[in-house]
């Protein structure tokens, strides 16, 4: 039994009942019922010196670089989900966002707020998965608040991750920095998180053995600008999927795009149940992929790299950015037609008829 | 993918085309209805237009069931939820449909409207099963294709004895729309490419009053190889002049239809005297509602809802567009204060909407910047 057990006993003689045990109103109240959900949940998950310390923000040391600083809010429904969970999801979404600009993620932030009635045992499980992604990521979650919510006025539970990491000299990936005749490297299938969601979202079961791609990319990130440092711009096409990336890159970088149907990968089981339900994949979600714009004549030679690596075994080129007053994304389609790529709208509805 | 992607195979799809220009005859004209939307989405994403000699055009047709659905109907969901408190579940494409200004059902909803996007009717069945305190109304629309799963819904509830469900119906017609088109006369129109998912309900024997009065038709599948298949085979029925209805689409439907939808439709629906339809008019004999069997479920009858024939919105050409008398580029709001993501006519909500489709996929493709840009 640890240091820690021993005093969390003298504080709370009856300890958190992770099995039957509901959030209420007093686990954001700041009396002791939120001291020991903070001591008996998250600070043994997340164990580090940082959050050890107790205090009300964490100091670290610096860090060699130039500071690198990302955040994003997690409401996803159902919170578990084939492949992940918004734990998970929250460590990797946040990671990726820090670790798009080369630099390497470091320490993150972590905000729940908590509806109450929420399982414990969801809580612990949503915790717990969180703690083994940030263990995968390589990252320490510092610093962290509760708030509770009456039932009600949230659903389960919402997390905010904020992310910091250290950008070493040298490097500059950014949109603006694309060129006409970059190579557009996309890291693998497309559209996997957003159709194991839907999949199991209340109103639309169907079985299926999608999994969401969920994943951190800072160790495909590191192991591509060792490889070729000259890399241009990184993105992760998540909401939205790859249509709104592309449109995005394009207005960013004042440029057209053309990509090559055919060379996007995607599953054969994304594939059908987008057709099935009239989703067109290239608006569909992602949480594990990246696309990457660098010079052409280094494409063969990055994909390679990351085919080699976790998480980049599928990763392909599939087209280029070319000089285009209007910023259009243009898709060669495997038809042997042109069209414009546009944004989708809102959330992609199915047909009807 | 099965039964998909055989379907889409470029190379053949430029011999058919081949075999289309070489066929079509100088001294005639070849101006064909697609009447489904499905059809104008599958024309305009994979480019079909620019493959077909400019003998053939193509006229997108009113077959898109939130097109067609007057501003009255929007508003009369808006206020099922609104003032009578009710769930209202309707299918995602009505959420954005513009009703009297400035309100939708997904602004209804913001406001505090319980509306509920489902994805079949079985999903609002046991949201009324799950709240049974409220009363639950699915919205119904569309044409024969979304009538079978309304039919079983109603005969679900009765059978289960639900007493809290009931049926919002605005369920359409095909062969009414069509024959209020032609009828129209204002059309050049030398043929007719019938909605497959509709025949694959009724059959295909509906449309022989067209082809009786001289108009070819050629029922679809919606993939770009049935659609290429069906205007080849009526450019020959054009070329012959011997106009008859043709099934294309021979491996989704036997040319009787379903029988059992359209006993259970039956069953539960009859005829209306008349309904009004954006862009059509008021037509007779075009509409469904419930039967008398089935008052207690008629949503109309339970709420006692008032219908009120509301204007389009001023210089929305909507109504043109679904006629096929106006192509979506020719109105005045097209891509100026219409758009997707703010829609002021409801052909610019659905995907298989006109406006919607040549949004998505077609106004750049006639620039010659576009066609440098991808050669």
């Amino acid at each position: 039994m640890t240091a820690n057990a021993h005093r969390n006993r003298d504080l709370f003689p009856r300890p958190l009942d992770l099995v039957a045990g509901r959030v209420d109103l007093t686990h954001g109240g700041g009396g002791r019922a939120m001291a020991q959900l903070i001591a008996e949940l998250f600070a043994g998950a997340f164990d580090n010196p940082y959050l050890a310390k107790g205090n009300d923000m964490a100091v670290m040391p610096p860090t060699g670089g130039r500071l690198v600083m990302s955040t994003d809010g997690y409401v996803v429904s159902p919170i578990f989900f084939p492949g992940g969970d918004i734990g998970s999801l929250s460590v990797h979404g946040t990671v990726n966002d820090v670790a798009m600009s080369g630099a390497r993620p470091l320490y993150l932030s972590a905000s729940f707020i908590l509806e109450e009635g929420l399982p414990l045992s969801e809580l612990k499980h949503v915790v717990e998965s969180m703690a083994a992604a940030a263990k995968q990521a390589d990252v320490l979650i510092v610093t962290g608040d509760t708030k509770v919510v009456e039932r009600g006025k949230a659903d389960g539970i919402f997390i905010a991750t904020t992310g910091i990491g250290s950008l070493q000299d040298g490097l500059h990936i950014a949109g603006d920095r694309i060129r006409p005749g970059d190579a557009i490297i996309l890291s693998g299938t497309i559209g996997d998180h957003g159709i194991a969601l839907l999949s199991k979202r209340e109103n639309l079961e169907f079985e299926t053995a999608i999994e969401s791609d969920s994943a951190p990319l800072h160790g495909l990130i590191r192991a591509m600008i060792e490889a070729e440092p000259d890399i241009h711009c990184l993105r992760d096409p998540t909401r939205g999927g790859l249509a709104a990336t592309l449109n995005e890159l394009a207005h960013q970088s004042g440029l057209g795009m053309i990509v090559d149907e055919d060379a996007v990968p995607i599953r054969p089981a994304v594939r059908g149940a987008c057709e099935l339900l009239g989703i067109d994949p290239f608006g569909v979600a992602n949480e594990g992929k990246l696309i990457a714009f660098c010079p052409a004549d280094k494409a063969e030679a990055l994909v390679t790299v990351m085919r080699d690596q976790p998480f980049g075994e599928n990763a392909a080129i599939i087209g280029h950015a070319q000089p285009d007053p209007r910023r259009l994304v243009w898709l060669r389609t495997s038809f042997g037609s042109q069209r414009v790529v546009e944004w989708f709208h809102g959330e992609q509805l199915p047909r009807i008829c | 993918m099965k039964f998909a992607s055989e379907f889409r195979d470029g190379s053949l799809a430029r011999r058919i085309a081949t075999t289309i220009a070489a066929e079509c005859q100088p001294s005639r004209g070849y101006s064909f209805m697609e009447f489904c939307g499905g059809h104008t989405h599958t024309i305009a994403r994979y480019g079909l237009e620019t493959m077909l000699p400019e003998a053939i055009r193509l006229i997108h047709g009113p077959g898109c069931p939130v097109c067609v659905l007057p501003v009255g109907r929007i508003d009369s969901g808006i206020e099922l939820a609104r003032d009578h408190g009710v769930i209202l579940c309707t299918y995602g494409d009505m959420m954005r449909v513009p009703g009297s200004p400035r309100m939708s059902l997904l602004k209804a909803k913001a406001a505090g409207g319980d509306i509920r996007m489902v994805w079949s009717t079985l999903d609002a069945l046991k949201i009324a099963r799950d709240n049974p305190s409220r009363e639950v109304v699915f919205f119904a629309i569309g044409f024969e294709t979304t009538t079978p799963p309304t039919a079983m819904a109603l005969k679900m509830a009765k059978a289960e004895g639900l007493t809290n469900f009931s049926i919002f119906c605005n369920h359409v017609l095909t062969p009414s729309a069509m024959r209020a088109v032609l009828q129209g006369g204002s059309l050049p129109l030398e043929g007719v490419i019938g909605p497959g998912h509709v025949s694959a309900v009724i059959g295909i024997d509906p449309y022989r009053e067209f082809s009786d009065r001289g108009m070819p038709v050629v029922v679809a599948g919606f993939e770009p190889l049935d659609l290429l298949q069906a205007i080849l085979m009526l450019v020959r029925q054009v070329n012959e002049g011997r106009p008859r209805v043709e099934n294309a689409y021979v491996r989704a439907l036997p040319a009787i239809g379903n029988e059992k939808a359209q006993q259970a439709i039956a069953e539960t629906m009859t005829l209306r005297d008349s309904f009004e339809w954006r862009g059509l008019g008021t037509l007779p004999d075009s509409a469904l509602r419930l039967a008398d069997d089935y008052a207690k479920f008629d949503a109309e009858r339970r709420f006692a809802l008032p219908y009120r024939t509301i204007p389009d919105p001023k210089s929305c050409a909507c109504a043109e567009v679904v006629r096929g008398i106006k192509r979506p580029e020719e109105c005045p709001l097209f891509g100026r204060s219409c758009t997707p993501d703010n829609p002021i006519g409801s052909c610019m909500v659905s995907s298989e909407g006109g406006c919607a489709a040549h949004w998505l996929y077609g106004r750049h493709r006639m620039s010659n910047e576009g066609r440098k840009a991808v050669a």
